[in-house]
């Protein structure tokens, strides 16, 4: 078989798995999350917690919650990277410098998962399975209720009310993550993956040399850091460890995982208005955009410009050979659609259009399918401003899912909006400026830009993915990216509350025959043409004097 | 104020109590529990799939290994020499110059080496893998390299060949990824083989 026509067959292959659990999966977290009942061990951690699951919360106290949170666990990961020598398991490795262990912190708290360590040689056991890992389960937990937050304020009227932080949280945990990450890190296990308690072991070699081979509890964290979107490796070589991804099957197995939440949550999402075709014209703008990244990719490694991949014969530089060209092309595409950031090959090696399109996946704000959550949350706040403007043309006040887009609606929107791009190219532009910027680079001319572009645009966007040539251990860039992280998850989700309370409290309008109706193919067209005209339109500049630069050069 | 004040403090109160009670849930309960079955269930791939010679463990059938000596397939060229301490890769873009440099200077070396023609010589065997630590090479560079393992080991170059062949692995499921040769695997089989000979 041909390499062509079997990567078109692993494509439709990972479509039809996907599209296989997109309902039964979809309603099982709107029933998730809109159940009256509680498990026998969900109300001992609401003891432990001290919290009344039933209490409802506006959108302050919802946010506040959330910020609480996430604020204790910043500081709880932070102090257990600067103390990990006294912590068991530690393997004998110092504890993190200060800057490094403030990045990431903040890191795996914002659901970005940067990394400017190199796991098997900074991080413990411990500091990874307690720390960092439990982050992957709890920043995706967090995602996912601040996107069904949004939805409730869709679905109630005349209230305010939008659940209960902590309910959402430990329903979203028990579960949704924990079940599925569980079958599926034995699933991996049995494909290869590594699974234990030991450091480095020391073999000697047929041709007479010694190696360390290092253990861990590698697929407990590898699914969860795809189906969290979080994307920190155990390795530093990340999913493109062979024991962290096997074989072609695990490669395929957490491409999966990594979209199968972001695309479920818009049937979750369609569940819960009462509309499932709502829900299915979110899918189709997402599904769009996401396979237009998968095909530009994938043309251009097959295609292999650039000198050195020209005179390689293959665009192979940074790619393992179980996976090749179309499966490396697929997870990049993927994993820069969503927030993950995991990687199976390096996207600095990538050619000029392809790691440009792994750039502009990140830029387009982490929506096609998007972080777990998160996804859906900014996607549903492009809809808002895509029947805005769609008001405007006809010069009608513009309603969605019957509610009234106005004022007060449509300023959080753009408040969302302006966030990320902010802080990108404030943050690039810094980088630039100073020496910093220049020293931190591997590569040279608009590569080079490309990276520290590619480095902000990953922070801000909770994407974690590098250009990885780029030297980020400096406090210069772990603290500016580290702000990037937080600010780039918490403001957004601000405005997120803000507009759902805001929503929530509205007296819905009743569909007439000058409504817009959003869940028709017309309005998915629309949504894509937003979202890409918002981000042309903020990002070009940058994209021309970096990849587009470099791709044209020749 | 000092109302605001408690009510906050309160509330990181609870964001503490459910960290610490979720890290117990998501960071002990559920690592132990995969490991308690995955150890007894996949015990060797849980362990590192171990490749063992005569009793003796020579490595992990998923780490590649660095090779050096006519007598042995060869694997990719590696940032870091198959040091798994240190996983990675060059990061170069496909047009920098040094990468270039170095794709031209390994496909003339390798030529050279296997007393082949430079066209002959495949993309992964002139570029370096993600992970540094690429167990696999393209059956197009394991062929390439039979001649010259045979010479050196005094076998039949039709030996060499069908250990070739027999080790060559197709995309999983017909479909995923790439074929490949597991260069540990194909050259733990080769000192089998040369040792049968003798």
């Amino acid at each position: 078989m041909n390499q062509t026509l079997a990567d078109v067959l692993q494509l439709v292959a990972l479509v039809g798995a996907l599209a296989l659990v997109h309902r039964p999966f979809g309603d099982y977290m709107a029933a998730v999350y809109s159940s009256g009942r509680h498990l026998r061990v969900e109300r001992l951690l609401y003891r432990c917690i001290g919290a009344d699951p039933g209490a409802q919360m506006r959108w302050p106290a919802y946010l506040r919650s959330v910020l609480a949170f996430s604020v204790v666990g910043v500081l709880f990961l932070y102090a257990m990277q600067r103390f990990q020598d006294k912590l068991p398991l530690s393997l004998g490795f110092a504890p993190i410098d200060p800057d490094q262990a403030f990045n990431t912190a903040a890191s795996f708290v914002a659901n970005t998962n940067w990394q400017s360590y190199a796991g098997e040689s900074a991080m413990g056991h411990l500091t990874q399975m307690a720390g960092l890992a439990v982050q992957n389960f709890v920043s995706a937990a967090v995602g996912m209720a601040v996107a069904i937050a949004l939805v409730r304020g869709f679905v109630r009227a005349r209230t305010g009310e939008l659940g209960n932080f902590w309910a959402d949280l430990v329903r979203g945990v028990v579960r949704i993550l924990l079940p599925v990450a569980f079958l599926s890190a034995l699933a991996l296990v049995a494909m290869g993956a590594v699974q234990n308690f030991s450091g480095m072991h020391e073999v000697h070699t047929l041709s007479g040399a010694t190696q360390h081979i290092p253990g861990g509890p590698v697929a407990s964290q590898e699914v969860i850091k795809e189906l969290g979107t979080n994307g920190g490796g155990f390795f530093n070589a990340n999913s493109a460890h062979p024991f962290e991804n096997p074989n072609g099957l695990s490669n395929l197995l957490e491409i999966f995982l990594i979209l199968v939440i972001p695309f479920s949550l818009t049937r979750t999402f369609g569940t819960m208005v009462g509309s499932v075709r709502q829900g299915y014209a979110i899918l189709a703008a997402m599904g769009i955009i996401w396979l237009g990244s998968v095909l530009v990719i994938t043309a251009s490694e097959y295609a292999h410009p650039g000198t050195a991949a020209q005179l390689a014969g293959g665009a192979m530089e940074g790619k393992e050979q179980r996976f090749g060209e179309g499966s490396s092309s697929l997870f990049a595409a993927s994993t820069t659609m969503t927030s993950t950031g995991a990687v199976n090959s390096f996207h600095d090696s990538f050619t000029a259009f392809g790691g440009g399109m792994t750039l502009l996946g990140m830029m387009l704000g982490e929506i096609a399918p998007g972080g777990v959550g998160s996804g859906l949350y900014g996607m549903l706040i492009m809809a808002v401003v895509a029947v805005f403007i769609a008001g405007l043309m006809v010069g009608r006040t513009p309603e969605y899912l019957g509610k009234k887009i106005g004022t007060r609606e449509i300023k959080f929107a753009a408040s969302y909006i302006l966030i990320t791009p902010a802080l990108v190219l404030g943050g690039t532009a810094l980088a630039m400026a100073l020496p910093d910027g220049k020293e931190a680079m591997t590569n040279i001319g608009a590569h080079g830009f490309t990276e520290v572009l590619y480095a902000y645009t990953s922070g801000a966007n909770n994407n974690g993915s590098a250009f990885a040539g780029f030297g980020a251990d400096t406090p210069f860039f772990n603290t500016t990216i580290g702000l990037c992280m937080l600010l780039g998850r918490f403001l957004p989700m601000v405005f997120v509350l803000a507009l759902a309370g805001s929503l929530a409290s509205q007296t819905p309008v009743p569909t007439t025959a000058g409504t817009l109706r959003t869940e028709k193919p017309l309005f998915s067209g629309m949504l894509v043409g937003s979202v890409t005209i918002i981000t042309g339109l903020t990002f070009f500049p940058a994209l021309a004097l970096g990849p587009l630069a470099e791709g044209l050069s020749r | 104020m000092n109302a605001s004040l408690r009510g906050t403090g309160r509330l990181v109160w609870a964001g503490l109590r459910a960290l610490l009670v979720l890290t117990v849930v998501c960071g002990v309960l559920y690592p132990l529990a995969v490991t308690g079955v995955a150890q007894a269930a996949f015990h060797d791939k849980a362990n590192g799939s171990p490749v063992e010679v005569a009793g003796k463990e020579v490595g992990s059938a998923l780490i590649g290994q660095k090779w050096t000596g006519r007598q042995w397939f060869h694997g990719r060229p590696s940032q870091s020499g198959y040091d798994p301490r240190a996983t990675g890769s060059s990061q170069f873009g496909a047009d920098d110059p040094r990468l270039a440099k170095s794709v031209r200077e390994a496909r003339e070396r390798i030529a050279a080496y296997n007393g082949v023609p430079a066209s002959a010589v495949p993309p992964d065997a002139v570029t370096g893998s993600a992970s540094a630590i690429d167990p696999h090479i393209s059956p197009a560079y394991a062929r390439l390299q039979t001649a010259r393992v045979a010479r050196a080991n005094r076998l039949s170059e039709g030996t060499v060949r069908k250990l070739v062949e027999d080790h060559i692995e197709g995309r999983t499921a017909g479909i995923l990824g790439e074929p490949h040769v597991n260069v540990l695997q194909l050259n733990a089989a080769l000192r089998a083989e040369t040792a049968k000979s003798r």
